[in-house]
């Protein structure tokens, strides 16, 4: 399925004022309604290799296989995931094998990693995957909602009552991710899927974005560039870097422009349930 | 540098602490690292643990409680300056650390044991054996294994919805997919989505503008957490959402 015209997506990534280059790695297929985003961490140079390593097998794979998916077969655990939501886990863990291993083989990439937010288009639907602190939002009308959780020593820290999300933002532990791809030989990714209405408005982002510019912030400036999302991308980025550019940033604007069905409908599929 | 505690009473400093291990405990008893021996400290009064820079106060159900700044605190992510007060005595915080804010450190770092450029003041085995320690307390806290967000909604529970009114009622859904979606097309449709932090009830269509209900409220276009024994009502149909 062609997602061509159903989907404005835009991209930007700039290396911020305070790094030397840029470890963030954007990838985005129209044609698939795939869109995925990283930031890699690392020693010289390998921050960059992880990212690039994420989203080239991730935008590869998932347009080479996207044509063949299909649901399990009967009697296989499928958690209730849609066979999309189950290629994308698949491949991001393949990412993090291919990390992984060349991580082992080459010294110079020893303990490199990355981490990953992102987004496949279908039916009316998203499939999200995430690891890391890159992450994923949602206007819908008025509203900016944060789509995915943070995996952060910050986030569990304030889940268990230590900090508040307002002081979370001063603190000096908020870099502190507790998953990423590629250091261990295997990854915990999260999916989630959610429904796609005609207009909405996703961003995918990286924390050089999320760091420097308040969520209030972010809501407004998407919205009143909703009709030009490139303007947006590109006022996002320079916002980040005048309040200090202290990380690379990047974001990914995906707007729905028209509603994009399965040939069968999936909500007829399921709700004859009454 | 690592951060410290100054301990005084009635102004005058006798004891300066520094923060050099995972957990360090204070009260009464002389087994704890802090040793405070008055009558108005409880024999294990409270504790710090320490990740990196970073240390967090925590009140051990002590009798007098803990107070940081003058506000009786259980927990309290501590703040270069603050001033913690048990019993008749104060301990300063000290750590120029946390809030020098230096380039280096917005690093993003992966907590692992051989990650690149973890912080030469911690070796990255003390942070694990720290996260492990915050992960034991939480567990009993809240009785589940912490740190690992359930990938399948709340831990392996399966919410469902009960049908209470019309032809179907006493039907039940098991909420076993990610995405569920439920209503009549043309009439009224709404998804209930699965996330880390629960079940969320989203609006897909409403052929008059009209919108679901939660407990008799109407949900507009956004995203709605579900709680045990919500009463949704979708399509003319009420049906209660029961989280396990």
């Amino acid at each position: 399925m062609d997602l061509t015209g159903k989907l404005e997506i835009v991209g930007e990534t700039h290396t911020g004022l305070k790094r030397t280059h840029n470890e963030d790695c954007i990838g985005t297929d129209v044609t698939a309604g795939l869109v995925a985003l990283a930031d890699g961490m690392g020693g010289y140079k390998a921050g960059e290799v992880a990212s690039a390593l994420a989203i080239n097998t991730l935008v590869v794979d998932i347009a080479d296989r996207l044509a063949a998916v299909a649901p399990p077969p009967q009697g296989e655990e499928d958690e209730g995931y849609s066979p999309e939501s189950l290629l994308a886990r698949e491949i991001v863990e393949k990412s993090n094998d291919i990390i992984y291993q060349t991580s082992l083989a080459q010294p110079q990439y020893k303990g490199m990693g990355t981490t990953l937010v992102m987004a496949l288009f279908y039916d009316n639907r998203v499939s999200i995957a995430h690891v890391g602190d890159s992450r994923m939002y949602r206007l819908r009308q008025d509203a900016l909602e944060q789509i995915t959780v943070d995996h952060t020593l910050m986030q569990e820290l304030i889940e268990r009552g230590f900090y508040t999300p307002e002081e979370a933002r001063n603190s000096m532990n908020k870099n502190l991710v507790t998953r990423a791809l590629g250091i261990d030989p295997e990854v915990q990714v999260d999916i989630q899927e959610d429904v796609v209405l005609k207009n909405d408005i996703f961003l995918l982002c990286s924390d050089g974005l999320n760091d420097m510019v308040e969520d209030e912030q972010i809501r407004l400036t998407i919205k009143e560039n909703a009709d030009n999302l490139e303007e947006a991308a590109q006022k996002l980025i320079q916002q980040a870097n005048e309040n200090g550019g202290n990380d690379n940033v990047s974001v990914i604007l995906v707007k729905s422009l028209e509603s994009f069905p399965a040939k069968k409908s999936w909500f007829q599929k399921f709700v004859d349930w009454f | 540098m690592t951060a410290k505690l100054i301990l005084t009473h009635d102004g005058n400093t006798i004891g300066e602490f520094e923060l050099n291990k995972e957990q360090m405990t204070i009260g009464r008893k002389p087994d704890n690292d802090i040793q405070i021996d008055n009558l108005a400290v409880s024999g294990q009064h409270a504790k710090i643990i320490t990740i990196l820079n970073d240390s967090f106060l925590e009140d051990m159900n002590s009798t007098n409680g803990t107070y940081v700044n003058g506000s009786l605190v259980k927990k309290h992510a501590l703040q270069d300056g603050d001033s913690v007060t048990i019993g008749k005595h104060q301990l300063r915080y000290i750590n120029k650390e946390a809030s020098s804010g230096s380039d280096d450190f917005e690093k993003t770092m992966i907590i692992r044991p051989d990650a690149v450029g973890m912080p030469a003041t911690a070796g990255s085995q003390t942070v694990e054996r720290q996260m492990a320690e915050v992960n034991k307390k939480v567990e009993a806290q809240i009785g589940k294994p912490a740190g690992q967000p359930a990938p399948s909604g709340r831990g392996n529970e399966t919410a469902r919805l009960q049908v209470l009114s019309g032809a179907n009622s006493g039907k039940e859904l098991a909420l076993t997919k990610a995405l569920t979606t439920i209503g009549r097309p043309g009439q009224q449709v709404a998804a209930i989505t699965r996330r880390p932090q629960g079940y969320f009830i989203i609006h897909v269509e409403g052929g008059d503008g009209s919108f679901p209900t939660i407990n008799g409220k109407q949900i507009g276009t956004q995203a709605h957490s579900l709680n045990d024994h919500d009463i949704i009502e979708v399509a003319g149909v009420k049906m209660e959402f029961f989280l396990g």
